[in-house]
């Protein structure tokens, strides 16, 4: 019996060492870190233990900028993907030639660099000299509106683009679960409507939203989580100097505190990482809790 | 009315429905595909010509100039090493810790085995963004910023590849486990011979899903690497974005894009209904 223990821990050795040094550890560093006050990374030492980072990072303008646009982002990006691809994949499900092609083509967005491609969008929202202007533009100037700076202008039109780049991004993934959920509501239900004449509208809410609402909460919910992680999206638009375009996320605050030009503040960067991750701890808790009283099986 | 005149009616009725629902679809493809098309397409365009092609929708002048100048102008094709080093190295190294743990959980009995197996289960819903900052300061402390193991060493872990590898080894019978050990088969041996050949279609999912998020991973490698000698391709194009030609040269910097989207691409394809599969089961991007 003692060898076979002494064996099993071997198989597991090298998972246990790696979550042990780059996960576990780090877990409970970051919290430590969090609330040691004026640490010093050259000399390993600080003043004190209390809540001071959190009181910096919460009252750092920056700070507040990244959580007001990290906000914003989720509440256009989430709804906006979740509806578009329950359309999508409700359209997809109803058809049946083309169909593996326009998955196939749907998905593709899920397999590119999200840094590379945000560059295309970028070329196509930018200005592409002081005086001339980018292809959305051109032809937003054929319907008569006047020029946009998407990539430095105002707030509204940086917002309009990260937006639209991140609910391009999340459809592939919402698009697959959403037409695999469909596809797997039993025939037998549809049938009995058919039989009863029950018009498609009434078929929809009363039969197939209800079969397809728990996975329709389970992308609401990594919807919401991926959102609050928004970043690379937004660096591949805007550039890595976030702050200075007024565009920076949660996470970006994280990395800038960590590294960079503004960078060398460990104990700030962990109190915002701990925060986000209280941020996103407490929105899937009342998720699940509406999801509860409202997912029907 | 008569029953021939309202099955007509009907089956107008689904036309002119099946018409709409076509039209949408063909519109989100055509969303879906743009930026595709027009990152190919001003890749192919002349630099000198750009300021008065740059709208055309088929280059007067099609050239490859802009590869040439992609890769001599920033050392593309270093960062496209580093990159399918970085990728190969951490999917193989995850590969052998995670069919060991998963085989452990899966076959092997050992005290305490629910309370680890859990204590793994509750790690999955640790964000990287939480340890990010710690393992950033052990491997500076280590020395080990610009380097490869820097890299790739806390990338490797996937708890979620654990679960899903684990779960389809239990699924494979005790008979057979019974049977290898009758014929005095080791447990490596079993693990290597019977338990991997039968749970290949798994093992090839988390497969592809790594390559591709290594592939794809901007964040970490950009924390440990300001020297270009290490950048991945992420780091790169970003590079060439802020200090490169980028803005400047439109047509280089696009297609450098191409280069850098392209293996995923083709893997894609290749793969198409592996890796939809994969990503359903509960892939999470990023």
């Amino acid at each position: 019996m003692k060898f076979k223990n002494l064996k099993a821990w071997l198989y597991l050795l090298p998972a246990v060492l790696f979550l042990g040094v780059f996960m576990l550890y780090p877990l409970v560093d970051v919290i430590i870190y969090s609330f040691e006050e004026g640490y010093n990374s050259a000399s390993q030492t600080y003043f004190g233990v209390g809540g001071y980072n959190y009181q910096y990072v919460l009252n750092d303008p920056y700070f507040l900028q990244a959580l007001k646009n990290t906000f914003i982002l989720v509440l256009i990006t989430v709804p906006l993907s979740t509806a578009l691809s329950l359309v999508i994949s409700v359209a997809l499900s109803s058809i049946k030639r083309l169909r593996s092609w326009f998955q196939t083509l749907y998905f593709l967005p899920y397999v590119t660099n999200t840094l590379a491609v945000g560059l295309v969008f970028m070329i196509l929202f930018d200005q592409r000299s002081q005086d001339s202007i980018g292809l959305i533009n051109t032809l937003l100037s054929y319907v008569g509106v006047d020029p946009i700076d998407f990539i430095n202008g105002p707030y509204w039109a940086k917002m309009l683009v990260l937006s639209l780049y991140t609910v391009w991004i999340v459809m592939p993934f919402k698009i697959l679960i959403l037409t695999s959920s469909l596809a797997s509501v039993d025939e037998i239900y549809y049938n009995a409507a058919k039989v009863d004449g029950t018009p498609r509208w009434r078929v929809f809410t009363k039969i197939t939203l209800p079969m397809i609402s728990p996975t329709l909460f389970y992308l609401i919910i990594t919807g919401f989580i991926g959102a609050f992680k928004a970043y690379s999206d937004a660096v591949a638009l805007f550039g890595t100097n976030l702050n200075a375009n007024e565009m920076n996320t949660i996470v970006g605050y994280i990395y800038d505190m960590l590294y960079g030009d503004s960078g060398g503040f460990p104990s700030y960067a962990s109190a915002a990482a701990v925060i986000l991750f209280i941020v996103v701890l407490t929105i899937t808790v009342i998720n699940l809790l509406v999801s509860k009283k409202n997912v029907h099986y | 009315m008569d029953y021939e005149k309202i099955k007509k009616a009907s089956a107008r009725r689904d036309i002119a429905l099946k018409t709409v629902i076509y039209i949408f679809l063909a519109i989100w493809a055509l969303i879906v595909l743009f930026p595709f098309y027009w990152m190919l397409l001003t890749s192919v365009k002349s630099y000198g010509s750009y300021d008065s092609d740059w709208m055309s929708v088929i280059p007067s002048s099609p050239t490859l100039e802009n590869y040439k100048t992609a890769f001599s102008a920033v050392p593309l094709g270093g960062y496209f090493a580093n990159t399918l080093i970085f990728t190969l190295a951490t999917t193989a190294i995850m590969l052998f810790v995670t069919v060991l743990a998963a085989y452990a959980f899966a076959r092997l009995e050992f005290k305490g085995k629910d309370l680890v197996f859990t204590l793994f289960l509750a790690l999955m819903m640790i964000p990287t963004e939480l340890v990010v900052i710690t393992n950033y300061v052990t491997v500076t402390e280590l020395d080990l910023r610009n380097t490869f193991a820097g890299l790739i060493l806390p990338s490797v872990t996937s708890v979620f590849y654990i679960y899903l590898l684990k779960e389809n080894f239990a699924q494979v019978p005790d008979e057979l486990y019974y049977a290898a050990k009758v014929d005095g088969t080791s447990d490596i041996k079993y693990l290597f011979k019977v338990m991997m050949p039968i749970c290949k279609p798994t093992i090839v999912t988390i497969t592809i899903l790594k390559v591709i998020e290594c592939w794809n991973s901007y964040v970490w490698p950009r924390l440990v690497t300001d020297d270009r000698a290490y950048f991945l391709v992420s780091n790169g194009i970003q590079e060439i974005r802020e200090s490169g030609f980028g803005r400047e040269n439109v047509p280089a910097m696009m297609a450098a894009v191409v280069v850098i989207s392209v293996p995923l691409i083709v893997l894609f394809l290749i793969f198409r209904n592996k890796i939809m599969e994969g990503v359903s089961r509960g892939g999470i991007k990023g």
